[in-house]
């Protein structure tokens, strides 16, 4: 058969709406697309990790601390699924870990910030969960089936992850001063960066026309942040606290919230690398990877050992 | 409180502590774990420990009364209040140091549990029950990787027993029983640790055997956690975990 040929088919199923599964055809370049897609959200799900884990040893009660560590771990679940999923593509788990360790693949930037109070732990669950659910829902419907399947699951997880931030928040809300003036100084610090999430407008996104075509992103960068906006102007309204937006207003003929401009010039900076936890985070990874490279040798060794001894017990 | 009701709630204090502090050690691991199958594994402990610590906390909050809650206990009390053995305060170390020492505590665990189940005492029988599933599969993760580790590589056996160097001494302490301790065993609600020595040696040995490495000679151990006489270490892991509570008093979470 012929590319052409090849090619009709792939598309024909993308307008069917029928999965591409790993053993199919696709171009070269869906390929790639994917798998830097993939493991870009893969590596996010375990730098995510990092700046929720900073409070784990310190969280308030006994309670919430074990819903953050399950959070925490449901994180690495999601990574590892995820990680799985590049690898149906071709490539494998090292060499996509090698790939964020060395700088080349990239993870969400919104991890990228400290988490400075407990009520950074409720703000990244409401809204920056809140801004990766959006994301994640209209994933569950991409065009590659493990990616999609993938998704579902963790769409399942993330709504609870999303209602306990919101919970955190909202006990802070209807506590004391102190409580409540460490919940709006949380949510002015992560409301931009969690806007910054959906990543430059439509006009000056390099992968989204392509992707659009290819159904692996089904909404637009701008489509998906108003959706988020007109959610989370609402649920502010619960939790009394106001979003950091001069701008930001109902317009009844739009149906839908305007908000103000984003700093695209902190957002190319943080994506830059220059943003304030950048570096920590990187190295934490790579820390934690360097000091894991004797435990997971010894283990492949022990393994081989104990191979050996049963075949020779076997013979 | 009655005597009686005073000696109980201490050893409640003393089992709920034990599962508390190595549930907060082994929680440092979370997002540091060295792939992530293993971050993943040890924040399960992590978990199922302080998932034990919050029920045993909660009764001994019944017990105690006066207000005394789940949190009151965990985050009010200082260090010379804590009733924990050593062991599970010592810090996290490398992977060798937690596995080895979730080894020897699991298997005492497991012992423990086993003969808890038939406290005259339902509720610490109920939680013994509970507890057990989670304690045997702690009990074969962390022999497994005791055994993978000391019979590994030449760099994993070394670590292994450093990791054995500095965590034996701290063993003896969980099979010496305080006075509270002797107390509860006498009534029948306790367990009379002093009886479960031989078979958590024998348990060693069977994985030491496997994991290549040779029970230590010394035969004197560190003692006085189960009195709150704490290393050093106590006090800073105390001050993490109780922050939000005594930087901001008397408020809900």
């Amino acid at each position: 058969m012929s590319i052409k040929d090849l090619e009709k088919i792939f598309l024909d199923k993308i307008e069917k709406e029928i999965k591409i599964e790993p053993k199919d055809w696709m171009p070269e370049q869906y390929r790639k697309t994917l798998i830097r897609q993939i493991s870009q959200h893969a590596h996010s799900e375990v730098v995510g990790m990092l700046p929720e884990g900073n409070w784990i040893t310190r969280a308030p009660t006994l309670k919430r601390k074990a819903i953050l560590l399950a959070k925490v771990q449901d994180e690495a679940g999601h990574g590892l699924y995820l990680y799985s999923a590049t690898e149906t593509l071709g490539v494998s788990r090292e060499q996509t870990i090698n790939d964020l360790h060395s700088g080349k693949a990239k993870y969400s930037s919104i991890f990228n910030y400290p988490t400075l109070t407990w009520a950074d732990i409720g703000a990244i669950g409401w809204l920056v969960d809140g801004a990766a659910i959006l994301n994640q829902v209209m994933l569950c419907r991409t065009s590659y089936g493990p990616y999609a399947r993938a998704m579902v699951r963790i769409c399942k997880e993330e709504s609870f992850h999303q209602r306990q931030g919101f919970e955190i928040l909202l006990t802070l809300s209807r506590g004391t001063d102190v409580q409540k003036a460490m919940c709006q100084d949380a949510v002015n610090r992560w409301w931009w960066p969690s806007l910054m999430m959906f990543g430059p407008h439509d006009s000056e996104s390099t992968h989204s026309e392509q992707s659009t075509q290819w159904k692996i992103k089904r909404m637009s960068n701008d489509e998906l942040r108003q959706k988020f906006v007109d959610m989370i102007a609402e649920q502010a309204k619960i939790l009394n606290v106001t979003l950091p937006d001069p701008e930001l207003k109902w317009n009844p003929e739009r149906n839908h919230y305007d908000f103000g401009e984003i700093n695209w010039e902190e957002f190319w900076n943080v994506v830059k690398g220059n943003g304030p936890c950048n570096k920590q985070r990187l190295d934490a990874r790579r820390k934690a990877w360097q000091e894991g490279e004797w435990v997971r040798q010894a283990a492949a060794v022990h393994a081989e050992k104990r191979k050996a001894r049963e075949t020779q017990q076997v013979a | 409180m009655s005597n009686n009701r005073q000696i109980l709630s201490d050893y409640v204090l003393h089992l709920a502590d034990n599962a508390l502090i190595l549930g907060q050690r082994n929680s440092e691991w979370c997002g540091h774990g060295p792939v992530l199958e293993q971050d993943i594994a040890i924040t399960n402990i992590s978990l199922d420990l302080i998932g034990q610590a919050r029920s045993l906390y909660q009764y001994a909050a019944q017990l105690i009364g006066n207000g005394a809650t789940e949190d009151r206990l965990a985050y009010l009390r200082d260090a010379r209040e804590f009733r924990n053995c050593l062991l599970v305060e010592l810090p996290r170390g490398d992977w060798a140091v937690t596995t080895l020492r979730q080894f020897f505590f699991s298997a005492y665990q497991m012992l423990l549990f086993q003969q808890m189940l038939h406290s005259s005492d339902t509720t610490l029988a109920a939680i013994a029950e509970k507890s057990l599933k989670e304690v045997t599969y702690h009990v074969r993760w962390s022999s497994e990787w005791v055994i993978r580790l000391g019979d590994g590589t030449e760099e994993s056996h070394n670590r292994m027993e450093n990791a054995l160097a500095d965590l034996w001494a701290f063993t003896g302490e969980l099979f010496v029983p305080s006075d509270y301790e002797k107390s509860v065993a006498d009534n029948g609600i306790g367990v009379d640790v002093s009886s479960l020595k031989d078979n958590w040696l024998q348990k060693v040995q069977d994985v030491f055997n496997e994991a290549t490495l040779t029970i230590p000679t010394t035969t004197w151990f560190q003692s006085g956690g189960k009195e709150g006489i704490h290393t050093e270490h106590l006090g800073y892991l105390l001050a993490d975990l109780q922050f939000l509570q005594r930087a901001y008093p008397g408020m809900e979470w």
